[in-house]
C-alpha cells in the first residue's frame, strides 16, 4: 500500500520533472536578468545622411558589428560574427548599407542600415589559398577598403585587388598582385580621377606604384624607384599625392611624392627636425590631411608636411592619448578631435587641420579613474541649434568601454569590459542590520498597501489590463531582489567577474546592475610589467564563524606577459568597498593557483601557487599559515597536464627550496607520470570536480534494493584524447584513422582507473565531472552525428556493507580511512546517446547540499542554456525497465537525448558568443544560480526539482489569510446556526 | 610465389576489416599470453604471478597454428628501475615479453614475465629509510618497449610502507597502447590502511603481480534504427502493465467501499445495541418523536 503511493507520488513527481523548470510568459525577468554587450570597438563610422544622424555603426573585438542610438547608447541591431570571422573594416556605402570585411579581407557583406539585414555577402578568393602570403601573418595581409562614388569597392586582400559593386556585391573586376612580388601599401584613389594608385614596397628598399583603371581594371602605368636606405612599417598617406614612411634606421622621416612622373623621396632627420632625439618614433595612422603626428614614448608631435616634401613641426603634446582621423565638413574644412589627460581630467581638444593655432573646441572633462586611459577616438560633427557645427567623440577606454562626449559633458558610457570575462567568483552580501528597512517600509506604507491590495485584485482576477500592467512592474522592480544585504534563501550575491582588460566587476545577482568596478593597478601596463593578462580570481577570504567583522576579500591572479613563464602578479580586493588592499608583484611566474581547503585565524584561505619550475609558494605569507601547511605538508599532492607534450605529472611537496631564503617555498618532485604516445593521442579536454561541490550520499539504492556506493574522490581528472590526425577540421579524417580515448585518472597516485576507446569519433570535446560520473560530448564520424557519452564510477570495495545486520553489530567499513593507495576495486558503467546539437559549453548544477538532483546545462550552438536531467544520461537506462526500475526513475532507453524547447532556461533570449556557464548554489537547497557569460551576460535561478522547499515569489498570503478569515467566519457561522436549529428542535 | 602474391593482396583487400576485428583479437591474445604466467598459480584471470626468488624458468615457447602465419612476433625485454625517495634510479628487474605484430601493422606485447632483482644489502637499508620516513619508493619504465627509453620514462610511485606484508607485494598494471607503455600504476596488491603503521617485511623477497592493460571499447550508441514504428510497438508492449492483482487494480475503489461498509457495521451493531442498552437521553428523544411521527402519520 505505501509503495502504491509512494508510485504515485513520483509519477506526478516524473511528469513534473519534464516541464519543472519552464516558466510562464508573464514570469520572464522575474528572477533573471539579461545584458547585452558589444565588446571593446575597433572601428566606428558615422553616419551624416538624415536617417543615420543618430546612429553609430561599430565593429569590435569580440567580431561584433552594431549600430549604436547615438542619444541613450542603446543597441538598434547586432550581429556576431564567429570567432574565426574577425571584422578587418568598416564603412558605410550608398548611405544606406554598411559594408564590413572580414576574415583577413575573405568575407565582404553588406547590412542595411536601418534595421540591419543582410544585403548582400561576397567572397573574396585568392588565387591560390596555399599560396606564402596567407601564411605570413600581419601586414602582408593588407586590407584596404573604400567606397567610392561609382558604388564601387575597392578590397585588396591575399594579393588581389577587387573591385566590387556596393549594389549587389558583384565582383566587377580583379587584379592579381600576387606575382608581382609587391607588398601592397595603400590604395588610392583621388577623388577627382578614375584612376587608382596601389604603392607598395619590393623587399625592403624599391618602392613600386601601380596605376590601375578604375573602370576596368587594367593595368596604365607601372613606376618603380629604389630608395637605398630601405623602409620601416607602413606608409602613411597625408595627402593626396604624398606618402610619408620611416626609414630603416628609424630616424630618418621619408616623404615619398608618388603622382608625379618620378617618383620622388625626400629624407629629413628626425632630431634636426624636432631638435633633440626623443627616443623610438612610431607613426600614427590617423589621418589627418597634410599633418602626420609622430608619437615618441608619451610624446606626440606633429610635423605638417609642405610642398615638395617639406616637413615642419607644428605642435609637441606631452600627455596625449589618443588622435582620432580627420573629418569633413563644411567646404572642404577638416577638423580632427585630440584627447588628453591633464591631471585627472581628460582634455579635448577639437582642430582644424588647416588651422592649426585656433582651437575649434576645448573641453575638459572629470572622468572616473576607473575607466583608465583613452585608447581611441573617433569624431563625429553636428549642426548645433545655432546652426554653427558641433562635435562630439565616442571613445575607447582602456578598460574597453566605449564613451560619448558631447558638449563637456559624458551623455553615455557603455562597460564593454564585461563583454570579455575571463573567470567568475561570488561574495556574499553583508547581513542586513536592524531598523534599517522597517522605516523605509513605514515611509511607503501607503504604497505597501496599495501593492498588496493590486495583488490581491490580481489572484481574484478582479484587475483591470492597467492593474495587470502595474503588477508585472512592481513584480520586476521588487526592490527586494535588489538590495544589498543578505537574503535568507541566498539568491542575492555579488558576482566578481575579471575581464580581459583586467577590470574587476561587482555585479549584484537581483539584478545585475554594476556595484563597484576596478581597474586593477597592478594589471595595468607598467615599466616593470609589459603585458599584463589576468588569470583567475579566488575567493580569499570568506568571513563567517570568528572573522564576521571582516569584509570578504578575493584574489586575482595574473602575469606579466603572455608566456606561461612571465613573472606572476597577485592583487586583492575588498568585496564590499571595491578598494585594493594589496598587491603583491612576485618574482616568481604563476603556472597552477591551487585553493587549499585550511582557513588561518582570519578566515583567510591558503593558496599554493605552482611556478613554472614546479616550485610551490604559500600565501599568504604569514608564520600562522606555514603551521597549518606543515600539518599537512605530506598529504599535498597536485598535477600538471602539459597538453602539448602529451604528458601528465602528478607532484608532491619535498622540502624547502634550496638556494633560495624562502620558507614560503617549496620544491617537488614528480611522484607518477602517464606519457601518451605522441604519434596516436593528444589531449584535447579535461575536466575536474569543482572544488566547492558538495554530494550529499555516497549510497545510491537501486531498483531492487541494493544499494551501490558511488566512487566519490575529489582527485578524480577526465582526461580525453584524439588521434592526432583528427584534431583538425571537420570532414578531413576518416572514421578509421580518428579515435577518442577517454581516461578517468586518480591524480594522487597517477592509476588510470578507466581507460576507453570510441573507435571512429572527433573533437571537439567538452566534458563535466560531478559526484561520481562524467558527461562528456564529441563527435561520431561513423554515425555523422555528435554524442553524448556518461561513465560512471562505483566503489566496490564497499559493496559489502550492504548487511544490515553487519551494519548494526559494527562490522562494516564505513568508518575506516581510505588511503588512495590501496589497489582500488572500482566499477565503470558507461552508455553513449546521440545529441542532436554541438555544444559551447557544458556545466552541471550545484546546490547546498547536493540533494537535489542534477541538470546538466548544455550551451548550445545557438547560444542558448539548454538544462537536460541527469536522468537521461543515466548509464543504467534500458529498453524494458523493470518495474523496480521505474520506480527507481530510470527513463526507458532511447537512441537519443530529448531537447525540450520548454528547459531552455534562457528562453527567449541569446547569449550571443556564449563563452561559459557557471553554477552557484544558493542556501536554498532547491535552487542554483546559473550565470552564463560571452558577448551578453544572463543570470536566472533554477530548481532542477522544482522549488520542493519553499512557497513562489508570486504567493498570495493576503489570500491565505482572507481564505483563513473566511473558513473562520464560516465555522462561526455554521455553529451558531446549528445551535439554534437544535435548539429549535429540542423546544418541538 | 603466386598464391602467396595473392594471399598478400587479399590481406591488403581485407585489411579494413581486419583493423576493425584487432580489439577482439586483443582481448584473446592478453588471455592466451596468460595462460603461460597462469600455469604456476591460477589466482585471478587477469594476473601474471612471479616469484623473484628464484627466478622464473624461461617459458617454453609455445607454438600457435591458430593465428596467420603473417603475424610475427619477437622476444624483447625492458628494464625496470627503481628509485628510494629522490635518489638516482637504478636497475631494480627486466621484463620479458613476445612482440606480436599483426599483419595490419599493430603490436601487442603478450607473454610478460618479470623478474626482480633481489635487494643488495644496501637497497635493504635505503628501503628501511623509506619506510622509517614514510617517502616513496618510485619505479619507472621505459615509454616505448621497442625503442628504450622512447620520449620520457613512465614513473609511478608508492609509499613505501604500503609495500610489506610478510614479503614485499608488489603490484603493476602497465597500460599498453601498441608498443607504448602509457603508464604504469604500482602499488600494493590490497588495501594500505590509512594511519600507515612502520613494518618491516618479514622476507626480502618480492611477490609481484602483473597486469597488462590495454584499452577497451566503448559501447555504441544505441541504435534504433531498423524500424522506427517497430521499435515504438516494442516500446508500446513495454508500457502494457503486466496483469496486476485485483487489489492492485481497484484498491481506490475497494477503500471507500470497507469504510462504508464498516459505516454500516458499526451502525447495524449500534442499532441492535439501541434496544438492550437503557440509555435515559436517548429513550427520551424516542418517546419525544413518538407522538410527533405518530402526528403525521395521522
Amino acid at each position: 500500500m505505501d509503495i502504491r503511493v509512494f508510485l504515485l507520488l513520483l509519477l506526478v513527481l516524473v511528469s513534473s520533472v519534464e516541464h519543472g523548470f519552464s516558466l510562464y510568459e508573464d514570469q520572464v525577468g522575474l528572477m533573471d536578468w539579461h545584458q547585452r554587450y558589444i565588446g571593446k570597438v575597433k572601428h566606428a563610422v558615422f553616419h551624416t545622411q538624415k536617417t543615420g544622424r543618430k546612429r553609430v555603426v561599430v565593429s569590435t573585438e569580440e567580431n561584433v558589428v552594431a549600430s549604436l542610438d547615438l542619444r541613450h547608447a542603446e543597441i538598434f541591431w547586432r550581429h556576431v560574427l564567429g570567432t574565426n570571422d574577425a571584422v578587418d573594416a568598416v564603412d558605410i556605402a550608398l548611405g544606406k548599407y554598411v559594408i564590413t570585411l572580414s576574415s583577413e579581407g575573405s568575407i565582404l557583406r553588406a547590412w542595411n542600415l536601418p534595421d540591419g539585414q543582410m544585403v548582400w555577402e561576397s567572397f573574396l578568393q585568392g588565387s591560390n589559398p596555399s599560396k606564402s602570403l596567407l601564411s605570413v601573418p600581419g601586414s602582408i595581409v593588407q586590407i584596404n577598403l573604400k567606397v567610392d562614388k561609382d558604388n564601387v569597392i575597392l578590397v585588396f586582400s591575399k594579393g588581389f585587388l577587387h573591385a566590387v559593386s556596393s549594389i549587389d556585391g558583384d565582383v566587377l573586376w580583379d587584379k592579381d598582385f600576387s606575382a608581382e612580388s609587391i607588398e601592397v601599401q595603400q590604395i588610392i584613389q583621388p577623388p577627382e580621377s578614375y584612376v587608382i594608385y596601389a604603392v607598395g614596397f619590393v623587399g625592403s628598399s624599391q618602392f613600386d606604384v601601380y596605376q590601375i583603371n578604375a573602370k576596368s581594371g587594367e593595368l596604365l602605368k607601372h613606376k618603380s624607384a629604389a630608395f637605398p636606405d630601405g623602409f620601416y612599417g607602413e606608409v602613411l598617406l597625408v595627402s593626396s599625392d604624398m606618402l610619408v614612411s620611416l626609414d630603416a634606421t628609424r630616424s630618418n622621416l621619408v616623404t615619398i611624392s608618388f603622382r608625379k612622373e618620378e617618383i620622388s623621396f625626400s629624407k629629413t632627420h628626425i632630431s634636426y627636425l624636432v631638435g633633440e632625439s626623443l627616443g623610438i618614433p612610431v607613426i600614427l595612422p590617423s589621418k589627418l590631411s597634410g599633418i602626420l603626428a609622430v608619437k615618441f614614448n608619451t610624446l606626440l608631435v606633429f610635423i605638417r608636411v609642405k610642398s615638395e616634401g617639406k616637413l615642419e613641426v607644428v605642435d609637441k603634446i606631452a600627455n596625449a592619448a589618443a588622435v582620432s582621423d580627420a573629418l569633413s565638413f563644411s567646404e572642404g574644412q577638416q577638423a580632427f578631435a585630440l584627447v588628453e589627460h591633464v591631471d585627472g581630467k581628460i582634455l579635448l581638444t577639437v582642430k582644424l587641420s588647416h588651422d592649426w593655432n585656433s582651437d575649434f573646441l576645448k573641453e575638459s572633462i572629470a572622468m572616473d579613474h576607473q575607466w583608465g586611459l583613452v585608447q581611441k577616438v573617433f569624431i563625429n560633427t553636428y549642426i548645433r541649434t545655432d546652426r554653427s557645427h558641433g562635435f562630439r567623440v565616442l571613445i575607447v577606454m582602456e578598460d574597453h568601454s566605449l564613451l560619448l562626449l558631447q558638449q563637456g559633458e559624458i551623455v553615455w558610457s557603455r562597460e564593454e569590459g564585461l563583454a570579455s570575462i575571463i573567470d567568475v567568483t561570488t561574495s556574499e552580501l553583508p547581513v542586513e542590520k536592524k531598523g534599517v528597512s522597517v522605516a523605509k517600509v513605514e515611509q511607503n506604507l501607503f504604497e505597501w498597501l496599495k501593492g498588496h491590495v493590486l495583488k490581491l485584485k490580481g489572484t481574484l482576477m478582479l484587475a483591470s489590463p492597467e492593474d495587470i500592467a502595474v503588477i508585472q512592474d512592481m513584480r520586476l522592480k521588487s526592490s527586494e531582489k535588489s538590495k544589498m544585504t543578505r537574503d535568507h534563501n541566498g539568491f542575492r550575491k555579488l558576482l566578481i567577474v575579471l575581464t580581459r582588460a583586467g577590470k574587476l566587476y561587482a555585479l549584484h545577482t537581483g539584478d545585475g546592475r554594476v556595484i563597484w568596478s576596478l581597474l586593477l593597478p597592478s594589471l595595468r601596463k607598467s615599466g616593470s610589467c609589459k603585458h599584463p593578462t589576468g588569470l583567475s580570481v579566488y575567493q580569499w577570504q570568506v568571513p563567517h564563524h570568528h572573522a564576521m567583522d571582516e569584509n570578504p576579500s578575493v584574489l586575482v591572479a595574473g602575469r606579466c606577459g603572455p608566456h606561461w613563464d612571465a613573472p606572476g602578479v597577485l592583487s586583492f580586493v575588498d568585496t564590499y568597498t571595491g578598494k585594493e588592499l594589496n598587491a603583491l608583484g612576485l618574482t616568481h611566474s604563476v603556472a597552477q593557483v591551487i585553493p587549499l581547503p585550511f582557513t588561518d585565524s582570519t578566515e583567510q584561505h591558503l593558496h599554493l601557487l605552482i611556478d613554472s619550475d614546479q616550485c610551490a609558494h604559500l600565501y599568504p605569507r604569514t608564520s600562522e599559515a606555514i603551521g597549518i601547511f606543515q600539518r599537512e605538508f605530506s598529504n599535498i599532492y597536485w598535477y600538471s597536464v602539459e597538453a602539448d607534450n602529451g604528458i601528465i605529472k602528478g607532484h608532491a611537496l619535498r622540502s624547502n627550496c634550496i638556494g633560495v631564503v624562502d620558507e614560503y617555498c617549496f620544491n617537488s618532485s614528480d611522484l607518477w607520470s602517464i606519457v601518451f604516445p605522441s604519434e596516436s593521442e593528444k589531449i584535447i579536454a579535461t575536466a575536474t570536480r569543482k572544488l566547492n561541490e558538495v554530494v550529499h550520499t555516497q549510497a545510491k539504492v537501486i531498483a531492487d534494493q541494493d544499494v551501490m556506493f558511488k566512487y566519490i574522490s575529489k582527485n578524480l581528472l577526465f582526461v580525453a584524447t584524439i588521434a592526432p590526425k583528427a584534431s583538425g577540421e571537420f570532414g578531413k579524417p576518416t572514421p578509421e584513422e580518428s579515435w577518442l580515448v577517454v581516461y578517468l585518472i586518480d591524480t594522487v597516485t597517477g592509476r588510470i582507473l578507466h581507460r576507453m576507446t570510441h573507435h571512429g569519433s572527433q573533437g571537439p570535446v567538452h566534458a563535466v565531472l560531478s559526484e561520481n560520473w562524467v558527461v562528456y560530448h564529441y563527435f561520431n564520424l561513423r554515425a555523422h552525428r555528435y554524442e553524448m557519452s556518461v561513465i560512471e564510477i562505483y566503489d566496490l570495495s564497499r559493496a559489502e556493507n550492504k548487511d544490515v545486520w553487519k551494519l548494526l553489530v559494527g562490522k562494516h567499513n564505513l568508518t575506516s580511512p581510505i588511503s588512495l593507495y590501496s589497489r582500488p576495486e572500482v566499477m565503470t558503467k558507461s552508455q553513449s546517446y546521440f545529441f542532436t546539437q554541438s555544444v559551447k559549453a557544458l556545466a552541471v548544477t550545484s546546490t547546498a547540499k547536493g540533494i537535489t538532483s542534477k541538470q546538466l546545462l548544455i550551451g548550445t550552438i545557438g547560444d542558448q542554456v539548454l538544462a537536460l536531467d541527469k536522468r537521461y544520461l543515466d548509464p543504467r537506462r534500458s529498453v524494458n525497465p523493470t518495474q523496480a526500475e521505474k520506480e527507481e526513475g530510470i527513463i526507458p532507453l532511447s537512441d537519443s537525448l530529448p531537447i525540450i524547447p520548454q528547459s531552455y532556461v534562457t528562453h527567449a533570449l541569446k547569449v550571443e558568443g556564449l563563452r561559459g556557464i557557471v553554477t552557484l548554489p544558493t542556501k536554498l537547497e532547491s535552487t542554483t544560480l546559473v550565470f552564463a557569460h560571452g558577448v551578453d551576460l544572463f543570470l536566472t535561478r533554477i530548481a532542477p526539482s522544482r522549488t520542493y522547499d519553499s512557497l513562489t515569489e508570486d504567493f498570495s498570503y493576503a489570500l491565505l489569510l482572507l481564505t483563513i478569515v473566511a473558513l473562520i467566519a464560516a465555522i462561526f457561522v455554521t455553529w451558531v446556526l446549528s445551535e439554534k436549529k437544535e435548539l429549535q428542535e429540542k423546544w418541538r | 610465389m603466386s598464391t602467396f602474391h595473392f594471399l598478400f593482396i587479399l590481406s591488403i583487400f581485407f585489411s579494413p576489416t581486419l583493423s576493425f576485428r584487432s580489439d577482439e583479437l586483443l582481448i584473446d591474445d592478453e588471455e592466451f599470453g596468460l595462460e603461460g604466467g597462469v600455469q604456476a598459480q591460477p589466482l585471478s584471470p587477469d594476473l601474471v604471478n612471479t616469484r623473484s626468488s628464484p627466478p622464473p624458468a624461461t617459458a617454453t615457447t609455445t607454438t600457435r597454428k591458430k593465428y596467420s602465419d603473417t603475424d610475427s612476433d619477437s622476444k624483447i625485454q625492458f628494464l625496470l628501475e627503481h628509485a628510494f625517495g629522490d635518489s638516482e634510479f637504478s636497475s631494480a628487474g627486466t621484463f620479458t615479453a613476445r612482440l606480436k605484430t599483426w599483419n595490419h601493422g599493430g603490436q601487442t606485447l603478450t607473454k610478460l614475465r618479470f623478474s626482480r632483482n633481489a635487494f643488495t644489502d644496501l637497497e635493504k637499508e635505503k628501503f628501511q629509510n623509506l619506510l622509517k620516513g614514510d617517502d616513496f619508493y618510485k619505479i619507472r619504465l621505459p615509454s616505448n618497449v621497442l625503442s628504450p627509453p622512447g620520449r620520457e620514462h613512465i614513473i609511478s610511485s608508492v609509499k613505501a610502507r604500503c609495500l610489506p606484508r610478510e614479503g614485499l607485494d608488489e603490484h603493476f598494471v602497465i597500460h599498453m597502447e601498441g608498443g607504448n607503455i602509457l603508464a604504469v600504476n604500482y602499488g600494493t596488491p590490497g588495501a594500505c590502511s590509512h594511519p600507515r603503521q612502520l613494518k618491516l617485511p618479514a622476507k626480502w623477497s618480492f611477490n609481484s603481480h602483473t597486469v597488462l592493460k590495454n584499452s577497451e571499447q566503448a559501447p555504441r550508441a544505441p541504435i534504433f534504427s531498423e524500424d522506427l514504428l517497430g521499435g515504438e510497438t516494442g516500446e508500446g508492449e513495454a508500457l502494457q502493465p503486466p496483469e496486476r492483482s485485483f487489489w492492485a487494480k481497484y484498491w481506490m475503489y475497494l477503500i471507500p467501499l470497507g469504510l462504508i461498509v464498516m459505516n454500516a457495521i458499526t451502525q447495524a451493531m449500534n442499532m441492535a445495541e439501541e434496544p438492550a442498552g437503557g440509555q435515559p437521553l436517548q429513550q427520551g428523544t424516542a418517546v419525544q418523536r413518538g407522538p410527533t411521527a405518530a402526528a403525521r402519520r395521522r
